[in-house]
């Protein structure tokens, strides 16, 4: 067998700092807890800088390093930490400075020497690097002003933006593994009453009740159980489980041991996709720290409760995200579904009994023991408790990670929190739950976000992505790009979702070459319908939604694209055409040196002309015309 | 015994039955297409769905909104009402029939089992015809039945299909039982004797010759042509054989 050389984020993790102590029992966790914390001041001064996947890409670890040079160079002792995601992502590289949490952004490292200079020897605050309100112009210079933050609720990302991923010490004197303490300190069937009395529900998507869940498997027969965490991460655009396992792995792991405890399970898995090389390797570093300390492993702090983690890579199959194929996938089979019952909580992995939980929903649950289930519970609407997180891209002016409580106004979440649109363009619709999820327009904006609610309006809270489309998206492209995404993701197991995506997709791409007929909706209509009943898992049974919603909230467009053959959006290639005005065209032969095609003609200082049997609907020349002389029709 | 409401009539079946072996036991029609009684339950042509609605759990008043479910992977549990011919079951299963169509247009065995169930033609047509309708009854034959698995589903969506490991052209572990090829639904996996050698071929395969040079039995025409002339006279004349047609 060939063996993959390990990647450089795959290495071991550095060994534990010398000075955590091995827990044997409760007391030794909270004594090392006041020891930390007694030597650390509340409001010690530190700089931390965001490490997310995102800011990463920016160039936030040149950022952090050339910060703790010109610290070092000062003989400045604060710590500069790299951290997770702080999610604004938008304004990245993000560097905060404690206590004050006054926020630099767009921070670059030729910054460092400035930001040290004047910020951290003279106190003063750099304007250019402040964040500045698109509408307003005023910079403002606290994460806690700035609307992005100001309008969350941050409960399970709270940390995120504070603790060091790779320090066991950071998560344990912010209150790590206290709520654990607390669960085993109870019995397991009180700690699945205060996870019910939460109304935590499933965050995965279907939003299934968690306590109930751990229920089902607790009292089935057997004493070989397992949990699961789905870390299968896969809708576009979304990163929210991704964001948590680099920022805050420890919680993800302290919820798992507090469910297995509940459930009666000794061993658990991290099914986690491989295209997130540093989430695999902060959770690697948090599992081997937590085994090294006595927190996972045998007779957990005294407890006699015994319970180790495996983290299991993905390889890029979407499917892999479903249950039944998730836990194919982990016993070395082909990831694919099959027929429920038996639900995994009879007959999961290998034929034992499962609990399969999403990264949100497990991270949720340190903070409903630590703080108990009322608190979790004053959060959000009668029927869905607590917050979401959503990764909200798109069309939108704050691209980012945000967690509010459920019931918000999807509103509030685009406008306050998202900051509206940019260009001055109007919203056209939101898609909620990815692909698997249904868009919502314009007039159904103050609804709360509640899975009630969109399950009503044809959505599905789903696992959290939040794609927006603004006046310039075309409808049926957007859902012809989803479908497109569910249709090559399909495992193929069952005939309505591997056919049915492909004669849906076929039909959508022929509306948008400008080839549709008639009888198309009614065809995608009921075919529609019909995969979604008919088909063997979630992916199926969820892959029309895009479509249908689509038609539902903005059938004017289909029918302008099959009756009368246009794209009212200009987007669909086969039905526009790209011209240069006369009275605007300055003959300085840009868009013609730029067309890719050899499409454009004319002489310099004469008015170009663009031939469209040649043109391909790229859109360059566009793009290039200072004079706005090229418009599409 | 289990009691059940199917089609409006109490019937009881022994435990462990599935919804499909409970129709067949009491003679009411379900039309399948991945299933055989001899393998274990697949779910996968959607052919067998049936309406279904599970008694609430005890403790849950909410009902349970009724659904589609697959009869040959579907417990019998006590107190579920099915329905197998209900308007929805009948229109699922056309619109499944007409998907098979789509694909495999070109099998009078599936325009047969189309038809049976009110669908001529497909509305929607997929641009190559492919005999293989991915049932993987083939596939679980080999591996249930006959304790070989030479032969197994590969990739995923619409390239899905019955390939050998690693897609070598001839299935090494393949004893030649034919199993497989009696239990196709479509025809679409043939045995053929090639020089002496027996294997397997799909309607998609080319035609495989066998090199007298180092005895492979398995090589396309275009692998023929590139036998070395000094090592397999024979292959090179047939080689140029291929070449002057």
């Amino acid at each position: 067998m060939l063996k993959t050389p390990p990647s450089p984020l795959e290495a071991a993790p550095a060994p534990a700092n010398g000075r955590d102590p091995q827990l044997h029992q409760l007391a030794d966790l909270a004594d090392w807890r006041a020891a930390l914390t007694a030597a650390d001041q509340p409001n010690q001064p530190a700089i931390t800088v965001c490490g997310g996947t995102g800011c990463r890409v920016y160039g936030s670890e040149r950022v952090c390093q050339a910060l703790q040079r010109e610290l070092a160079a000062r003989g400045d002792g604060r710590p500069v930490r790299v951290t997770g995601c702080h999610g604004f992502c938008e304004r990245g590289p993000l560097v905060v400075l404690h206590p004050q949490r006054l926020m630099y952004t767009r921070v670059k490292p030729e910054d460092a020497a400035e930001i040290a200079a004047a910020t951290v020897d003279g106190g003063r605050v750099l304007d250019r690097l402040l964040y500045t309100e698109p509408q307003s112009g005023a910079r403002l210079p606290y994460e806690t002003e700035v609307p992005f933050y100001k309008h969350q609720h941050r409960l399970v990302l709270d940390l995120n933006g504070t603790l060091d991923p790779l320090s066991l010490a950071d998560y344990v004197a912010a209150g790590g593994y206290a709520a654990l303490a607390k669960a085993l300190a109870l019995t397991p069937a009180a700690v699945i009453a205060e996870v019910k009395a939460s109304g935590l529900r499933g965050r995965g998507g279907a939003g299934f009740p968690t306590g109930q869940k751990w229920d089902l498997c607790r009292r089935q027969p057997g004493d070989v159980k397992y949990v699961i965490c789905n870390a299968d991460e896969g809708d576009p655009g979304a990163y929210m489980d991704r964001s948590i396992m680099e920022g805050n792995p420890h919680r993800v792991l302290e919820g798992m041991l507090i469910g297995a405890y509940a459930i009666g399970a000794r061993r658990g898995f991290v099914y986690i996709r491989n295209e997130y090389p540093l989430a695999v390797k902060h959770l690697r570093a948090a599992i081997a720290q937590a085994e090294a300390r006595g927190l996972l492993g045998e007779n957990i702090l005294g407890s006699g409760f015994d319970f180790r983690v495996s983290v299991r890579l993905g390889s890029g199959a979407f499917v892999c995200g479903e249950e039944t194929a998730l836990m194919a996938s982990i016993e070395g089979r082909v990831g694919e579904p099959r027929p429920r019952p038996p639900y995994p909580a009879e007959a999961g992995l290998w034929g034992k009994p499962t609990n399969i939980n999403n990264v949100k929903s497990w991270a949720a649950v340190p903070l409903i023991l630590a703080n108990g289930a009322d608190w979790y519970a004053q959060l959000g609407t009668p029927t869905s408790k607590g917050t979401l997180i959503f990764s909200v891209v798109g069309k939108i002016n704050n691209t980012g990670l945000v967690e509010v409580p459920l019931g918000i106004s999807l509103r509030r979440l685009i406008f306050d929190i998202g900051g509206g649109i940019p260009g001055g363009k109007a919203f056209k619709a939101a898609q909620i739950g990815g692909p698997s999820g249904g868009c919502i327009p314009a007039e159904h904006l103050d609804t709360s976000i509640d899975y009630e609610s969109l399950t009503a309006l044809g959505a599905i809270v789903g696992s959290g992505g939040l794609v927006v489309a603004d006046e310039d998206t075309c409808m049926v492209d957007f859902a012809r790009y989803f479908m497109q995404f569910t249709q090559e993701e399909s495992c193929g197991k069952c005939v309505p979702c591997r056919v049915g995506t492909q004669a849906m997709l076929a039909t959508l791409e022929r509306i948008c070459a400008g080839h549709g007929q008639p009888g198309d909706v009614d065809y995608l209509l009921e075919l529609g319908e019909m995969i979604k009943r008919s088909s063997l898992c979630g992916l199926g049974q969820t892959a029309p939604n895009p479509v249908l919603s689509t038609l539902r909230y903005f059938r004017a467009e289909y029918d302008a694209h099959i009756l009368h053959k246009r794209c009212p959006a200009k987007v669909c290639k086969g039905l526009i055409t790209y011209a240069i005005q006369p009275e605007r065209c300055s003959g300085c032969q840009v868009c013609l040196r730029n067309c890719p095609a050899g499409a454009i003609h004319g002489a310099k200082q004469q008015i170009h002309t663009i031939d469209p049997a040649v043109c391909t609907r790229c859109g360059l020349c566009q793009s290039v015309c200072k004079f706005d002389a090229v418009t599409v029709n | 015994m289990i009691q059940l409401t199917i089609d409006d009539r109490s019937v009881e079946v022994a435990e462990g039955r599935t919804l499909l072996e409970a129709c067949r036991e009491h003679g009411i029609a379900v039309p399948t297409l991945c299933h055989h009684p001899a393998l274990k339950p697949y779910g996968a042509c959607r052919l067998c769905v049936v309406e279904v609605s599970a008694p609430p759990p005890p403790g849950d008043r909410r009902p349970r909104p009724a659904r589609l479910a697959a009869a040959c992977a579907y417990p019998c549990e006590p107190g579920l009402v099915v329905c197998t011919h209900s308007d929805l079951v009948q229109r699922s299963r056309r619109i499944t029939a007409e998907l098979l169509l789509a694909g495999a247009y070109t099998s009078p065995e599936i325009q047969a089992l189309a038809r049976s169930l009110g669908v001529e033609a497909p509305r929607y047509r997929r641009p190559e015809a492919d005999t293989c309708v991915v049932c993987g009854l083939c596939v679980r034959a080999c591996r249930e039945i006959v304790g070989v698995g030479a032969i197994s589903l590969t990739r995923r969506g619409l390239a899905k299909r019955v390939s050998p490991p690693f897609d070598e052209p001839a299935a090494s572990a393949c004893i030649g039982c034919g199993t497989c090829v009696l239990i196709c639904p479509t025809g679409h996996l043939t045995l053929a004797d090639v020089a002496g050698f027996r294997s397997l071929h799909t309607g998609a395969d080319e035609a495989r010759q066998y090199c007298q040079a180092c005895g492979d039995q398995d090589l396309t025409p275009r692998g023929m042509a590139d036998v070395p002339a000094v090592l397999a006279p024979a292959a090179a004349s047939a080689a140029q054989k291929e070449k002057a047609r």
